[in-house]
């Protein structure tokens, strides 16, 4: 499940309690924490503060070893996501092809950083590094779609279709 | 499923696979990989669902269509065989499903404009193997990848799998295998090529009840993709390597680390496990023969260094991915202080067949010191993008022009990159150097773990160094001073360079900070990422000069000291850049050669991208 709307205090403390359920009956040595953490933000797509905290009130563990786990880990976001993710490849073989400048075209027209998300909770922005589609470099990927070979060019034209897929999104 | 309690039950089911097989109509193999899934694939895979539907072949749904792992040649996708006869089609489109139903599967017609086409000498392919991409290769790894729909065990089975497995649980001591291991010579193919049996037996040797087995599928190489493509692909012969190194060293318990990007690998190879459960070829007690092993998937966490042994294990015990000094080997103490065995996706793969058909069988492909196959993800400026495997040995230049067509736009190669971050370029003088473990590092790069970036003369080196710096600095751990601080200071020097501001003695400097993160970093990652600068200094040099001394880049790449021009000659006035320049940075009337007003422009390309006469250059 991924969800776009804010939760609650209540909701995200309930959801998490789930996840923590299932972690319960593992000794100390076969607690996976970083498992834990990743099935919530499977559910959440970013790591709830108040999720983190339930965690270490009921699994008695310092809340600063959750932290330094979310904030070593690239694949945890402490904030949360955009209802749309931009994800630009910098892998190698993109970069050669030219990821560079429309990754710099992308940020100017979004006007967010590499992992920021907008305000309104419109877009995330992302860059990763090799998606295994190398043979469509430069490629980005939007919400799971991937759009590859992608020219200066054709960035504009997709960010405003991307924004005009929201705006009826938003409307409908 | 029903439980299989003998080794001759296995052989009884994988004989009925196997007739099944043998008459089983035609069937449609898809690459569900992710570049044809970038072009397409899934809407490929639907469309020819529906048309089998409209001609009432749905009941066979299952048998008939596979959805693969990676067939490799990715430049192609998205990519469908038929078989048994292996016709390839390339560049399908949803629209084509209704001929491909028609005429490919319920006739036996074969559509020529879907075959592939050498646009060096118009030949065309009707099959697989006929194609110079696949004929040169040598797929012991990657041979079954079109055969197998890698959520079903059972075509596994038909393929021969889980045959090493059931001979050895009854006719091999673990001493045998691990034996027939050393003796094939396999090296390790995560990328420092340590040699397996002599790290199995280690760990073998090492005195404890307890000890963990680690197949490590995090692939952090940014610009690779091969390990996900036997995950993802042929997720039980990874699975039956582990089996069979935990029965060698004597393991019961096994961990995969699968990199957090690759959500398919992860699906397809925890269903993996829990088929081999159900056949009871997982597990305890396994085939009856008293041995028991199980395997537990971990996800990655997004950290290039967890690709790192120590780091990986410290990130398996839950904590932040950080490497330790290595005075005690992991075959000794390793994950949670028991002797650890830890190899990569590759090195697993290989064992099934090694153990299969003999360490001899292995060792006439490749070099004596280096035998058996590699696995390259071939990519960058050159025409067929993918994955190829080839024996050890074979020289760069065969694997380029005979396999990898040659260049894009038949331009001249400057350099090839090879071992990812931790790797370095090699000039194309070079060029006739076998790729093997030694003639790499003694050109100052490395094997690695298989990367291959073809690059050409719109390549910066400065650049390429750069950007490979900027991610090894991103992510280092900063656990110590050489690789945290050193790290940065190379890159920033570099991006002083790469801006027109570097000093000849930034050279020098970068030289010294190399060689102390050399010397002084604690692990590969530290040690290693000078590797890249110091390569294309040493065989490049000539190009730092030109952004310091004339602040140009001679590849037209480093953006800072590039400038775009109009020709006047050439230019119609039609207008196109002047549309779609987004700084109104170009100025002209109607049908006149317009100019750039270069205080304006941004340098972003995309008034060349447009013009239809080619009448804006780059310098
Ligand atoms: C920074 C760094 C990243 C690494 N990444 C990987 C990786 O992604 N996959 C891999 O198999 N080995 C990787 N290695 C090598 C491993 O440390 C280890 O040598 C290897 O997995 C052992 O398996 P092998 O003997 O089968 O090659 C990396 C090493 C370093 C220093
Ligand atoms: S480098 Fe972008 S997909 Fe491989």
């Amino acid at each position: 499940m991924s969800q776009h709307t804010i939760n609650s205090k209540e909701q995200i403390e309930q959801i998490t309690l789930k996840i923590i359920t299932s972690y319960r009956h593992l000794s100390e040595e076969e607690m996976d924490w970083i498992a834990l953490l990743q099935d919530i933000q499977d559910q959440f797509r970013y790591l709830p503060p108040d999720g983190l905290k339930l965690c270490a009130r009921e699994l008695n563990v310092p809340l600063s070893q959750l932290y330094s786990i979310a904030t070593f880990y690239t694949c945890f976001s402490l904030a949360p996501r955009g209802k749309t993710e931009i994800q630009v490849c910098m892998g190698t073989a993109c970069h050669i092809r030219g990821a560079e400048p429309i990754l710099d075209k992308i940020l100017q027209q979004l006007a967010l950083n590499p992992g920021e998300t907008s305000p309104d909770l419109e877009y995330s922005l992302e860059t990763v590094n090799c998606v295994g589609a190398c043979a469509r470099g430069p490629l980005v990927i939007i919400n799971s779609n991937y759009y590859g070979n992608l020219t200066m060019g054709q960035v504009e034209n997709l960010l405003s279709k991307t924004r005009d897929i929201n705006g009826e999104g938003k409307n409908g | 499923m029903v439980k299989l309690k003998t080794p001759q039950e296995l052989e009884n089911l994988r004989a009925s696979l196997q007739k099944q097989l043998k008459y089983s109509a035609k069937t449609i193999s898809i690459c569900y990989g992710s570049s044809c899934k970038a072009s397409g694939a899934e809407e490929v895979i639907t469309a020819i669902k529906n048309e089998l539907e409209k001609n009432n072949l749905e009941t066979n749904l299952e048998r008939i269509i596979k959805e693969t792992g990676c067939h490799g040649f990715c430049e192609q996708g998205p990519l469908v065989l038929i078989k048994p006869q292996n016709i390839f089609y390339c560049r399908v489109k949803p629209e084509d499903a209704s001929r491909i139903v028609k005429k490919s599967i319920i006739k036996n017609e074969i559509i020529a404009d879907l075959l592939f086409q050498d646009p060096q000498n118009e030949n065309i392919f009707t099959t697989e193997e006929e194609i110079p991409f696949y004929k040169k290769q040598t797929r012991l790894l990657m041979q079954h990848n079109s055969d197998i729909d890698p959520r079903r065990l059972e075509d596994y089975l038909a393929q021969g799998g889980y045959s090493a497995l059931n001979k050895v649980l009854t006719q091999n001591t673990p001493e045998e295998i691990l034996e027939k291991v050393k003796s094939s010579g396999l090296r390790g193919r995560g990328g420092a090529g340590f040699p397996t049996g002599q790290k199995w037996e280690s760990c073998r040797q090492a005195e404890s009840e307890i000890k963990y087995l680690i197949c490590n599928a995090d692939e952090g190489d940014p610009g690779c993709f091969q390990d996900a493509s036997l995950v993802e692909g042929n997720p039980h012969q990874v699975l039956e390597g582990m089996i069979l190194g935990a029965y060698a060293v004597g393991i019961t318990t096994g961990y995969i680390y699968i990199r957090y990007e690759y959500p398919v690998a992860v699906r397809n190879f925890r269903e993996a496990i829990e088929q081999a459960r159900d056949y009871g070829l997982l597990g305890e007690n396994i085939l009856d023969s008293g041995f028991s092993f199980d395997v537990q998937v971990k996800r990655g966490g997004g950290a290039f260094v967890c690709g790192e042994s120590s780091a990986l294990i410290a990130s398996l015990e839950g904590r932040p991915g950080e490497p330790r000094d290595k005075y005690v080997r992991n075959t000794k103490k390793g994950l949670w202080g028991k002797p650890t065995l830890l190899n990569n996706v590759k090195t697993l793969a290989s064992v099934p067949l090694i153990v299969e058909k003999g360490s001899d069988w292995f060792r006439q492909f490749g070099t004596s010191s280096s035998p058996g196959t590699m696995i390259f993800s071939l990519t960058g400026k050159i025409k067929h993008t993918g994955l190829v495997e080839i024996p050890m040995g074979i020289s760069m230049h065969s694997l380029i022009w005979d396999i990898g067509g040659g260049i894009r736009n038949d331009k001249p190669l400057k350099a090839v990159q090879t071992g990812g971050p931790s790797g370095g370029c090699i000039p194309a003088a070079n060029i006739d150097l076998p790729l093997d473990y030694e003639h790499l590092s003694n050109a100052g790069s490395m094997l690695g773990s298989g990367g291959m970036i073809v690059m050409d003369e719109n390549t910066c080196m400065v650049d390429v160094a750069r950007y490979f710096l900027s991610f090894t600095q991103q992510e280092s751990c900063g656990k110590c001073v050489p690789c945290r601080e050193g790290g940065k200071h190379l890159l920033h020097t570099l991006n002083k360079i790469t801006r027109g501001e570097g000093q000849i003695t930034d050279l020098t400097l970068i030289r010294e900070i190399s060689e102390a993160m050399q010397k002084g970093a604690l692990c590969n990652l530290g040690r290693q990422a000078p590797n890249p600068v110091l390569t294309t200094l040493h065989y490049f040099e000539n190009e730092y000069h030109r952004h310091i001394m004339d602040q140009k880049c001679p590849a037209g790449v480093c953006r800072h000291l590039i400038s775009f021009y109009i020709s006047t000659e050439d230019c119609t006035g039609c207008g196109k850049c002047m549309d779609v320049c987004p700084e109104e940075a170009i100025r002209g009337e109607k049908r006149e050669p317009h100019h750039i007003l270069q205080g304006e422009c941004n340098r972003c390309g995309i008034c060349q991208e447009v013009c239809p006469e080619n009448a804006i250059s780059k310098g």
